[in-house]
């Protein structure tokens, strides 16, 4: 297989459906598998990591992991792995959790990669205590340290937030931010929050009923309107954008994409700073006039109709529109397309009500 | 305090009893971690047998095992054709008996020790470069170290509290296969009460300090009777 990419091929029959997947991952940046429970993509993840035994194919980066006959075993696997649940040594304090698998690993720079872990998660004052004794977002953040401290070749995350209550969950999101700018090597992820998919994906992989039905860049799959998993009142595209102009008088950010500028709330942004924008789509509307004097509306862009497609209520339809570049959702209803005659190839204009800065 | 051949008798037991524990340990260690790992058809076969001693009586128990290393038993010829000689009324004899005959009260305990622990904290040992082996020793045992205190005196005390088992393996040989409990029933078939009665305050104190030292200290291996 070509090196540089990851390549699974499972089939493996369980109770209510089988796992049937032929992927390629990129080699760089956070891999997300979405979908429901049940869709089979935590037991994707334990096939990549050979905790669950499915036949098939797997290689990363050139390296054959499993082949038709040869399967290496977990432990010998190069990889950081976190469970749902962080899964910590009862028996052993933080640090000697933490120095668990680095004491089995090789490599050079392990007892670095083991400070830089404690540094990026935040950990250093609970080393000395054991697990029973730490809050649940500082045992996830331990567990997620430990996986690190191995000098792994690829990390895999198993729904690590699910577990947790939102005051934890935003505890831990932005550490986990940190690991995919910092860290040099793929991540794969398992999770069915859409807000985490829009937080961290760069590649995401949408799983039903064990099979992988849509695998692309984050802003191309978001933008379908194919989508097999109804994403609801969530549905909307993740934009990256760079701030260009920060008007301190109304606390306001100019961020520009492909496609476009769009006013959005200032968060402390430094000029030319990278952001990922969520645009959802019941947060566009479309016109076919251009700005409305009278509108409290910042934000308006010329936008080419692509497709327009049914939603999850009759009353509903879902736009796919084009500006310049970009791809954006809009969720209109169904009367508003007949009465503005908007059809496929209409040019409108795009209000967008907000767009959430995600990072 | 004791005469000499109570102190015999005491001396014996002890010895029998930390020898047969040593063996479980290392016998019923294993057979407890198939136990309570496997998913063969064999499991619920394998879990009766090691049991069965928990009900039956130990005079059938000892006199099989009589019957079976005996001169002309299957395993006794075979031990008399290696140059061996026969077990019955040996001290090997009886500690063979009494390892079988203690097994489930060693296996049971160290079987649900492990069960608890549950499989992930072995698939997070080998997410960790730990092979399984070496998992086992630095993962397995430490979390089910209190099933392996529970099963190391629950071996121990049922080992010295034998008798039945005894009687028909071992016989009554004085400083040979003449335990506490023998050397009891000998006391009074010979009507000699006060000597059975130092012996048996013995038993009874030394039982009832082990039982509440396992409930005390290790409040959960009540319940693994």
């Amino acid at each position: 297989m070509s090196s540089g990419t990851i390549t699974a091929r499972f089939n493996l029959p369980l109770p209510g459906f089988t796992l049937d997947i032929d992927l390629i991952l990129p080699s760089t940046g956070v891999s997300v598998l979405f979908g429901h429970s049940g869709s089979g993509k935590t037991t994707l993840l334990r096939c990549i990591a050979g905790l669950e035994r499915a036949s098939g194919h797997l290689s990363i980066n050139g390296i054959d992991w499993q082949t038709n006959n040869f399967f290496l075993p977990t432990y010998k696997r190069p990889l950081g792995y976190v469970f749902q649940e962080a899964s910590l040594f009862t028996h052993l304090s933080v640090m000697n959790n933490l120095k668990y698998g680095m004491k089995r690993s090789k490599g050079k720079d392990l007892e670095q990669s083991l400070e830089q872990s404690i540094e990026l998660l935040g950990i250093k004052h609970v080393l000395n205590r054991k697990p029973d004794k730490l809050s649940g977002g500082e045992r996830q953040r331990v567990a997620i340290a430990r996986s690190l401290a191995v000098n792994p070749k690829i990390l895999l995350m198993d729904e690590p937030l699910a577990s947790l209550d939102m005051p934890r969950k935003q505890e831990i999101l932005p550490f986990l931010e940190r690991l995919r700018d910092e860290l040099a090597i793929p991540m794969i992820y398992v999770t069915h929050a859409a807000d985490e998919v829009a937080r961290l994906a760069d590649h995401l992989v949408i799983m039903s009923a064990g099979k992988a039905v849509a695998s692309g860049t984050l802003t191309d799959t978001l933008s379908r309107l194919d989508l097999p998993v109804h994403l609801g009142k969530e549905a909307g595209v993740v934009l990256q954008a760079k701030i260009i102009e920060i008007d301190h008088q109304w606390s306001l950010a100019l961020a520009e994409f492909e496609g476009g500028n769009l006013w959005i709330k200032d968060s402390g942004f430094q000029l030319n700073q990278a952001v990922r924008l969520r645009v959802l789509a019941r947060d566009v509307s479309l016109s076919t006039e251009p700005q409305q004097q009278h509108s409290s509306m910042l934000n308006t862009l010329p936008a080419i109709v692509n497709d327009i497609a049914t939603s999850e209520h009759p009353a509903l339809r879902m736009a796919q529109l084009k500006v310049g570049n970009s791809l954006l959702l809009c969720r209109v209803t169904a009367r508003s397309i007949v009465a503005l005659n908007i059809n496929s190839g209409s040019s409108v204009w795009a209000q967008i009500k907000s767009a959430a800065f995600i990072e | 305090m004791f005469n000499d051949a109570n102190v015999i008798a005491i001396t014996l037991t002890l010895k029998l009893a930390f020898i047969v524990t040593v063996l479980l340990l290392l016998i019923g260690t294993p057979i407890a971690w198939w136990l309570s790992q496997t998913k063969s058809h064999f499991k619920g076969v394998i879990g009766a047998v090691v049991a069965l001693p928990i009900v039956l009586p130990p005079s059938v128990l000892g006199f099989y095992l009589l019957v079976a290393l005996g001169p002309n038993g299957p395993i006794g010829r075979l031990t008399q054709a290696l140059g061996i000689g026969t077990f019955p009324f040996t001290f090997s004899g009886l500690v063979i008996a009494s390892v079988l005959y203690s097994l489930p009260f060693v296996v049971q305990p160290i079987q649900n020790a492990f069960e608890a622990i549950g499989p992930r904290p072995l698939e997070t040992a080998a997410t960790l470069r730990a092979s399984p082996l070496d998992c086992f020793f630095t993962v397995v045992i430490p979390l089910a170290w209190p099933g392996f205190i529970s099963a190391t005196v629950l071996g121990f005390a049922h080992t010295v509290g034998e008798f039945g088992v005894v009687l028909m393996m071992g016989g009554n040989i004085p400083g040979v296969t003449r335990v506490i409990s023998v050397q009891i029933y000998d006391y009074v078939e010979a009507l000699e009460f006060g000597h059975a009665h130092q012996l048996a305050a013995l038993m009874l104190v030394f039982s009832f300090v082990v039982l509440l030292a396992l409930y005390t200290l290790n409040p959960t291996s009540r319940k693994i009777k």
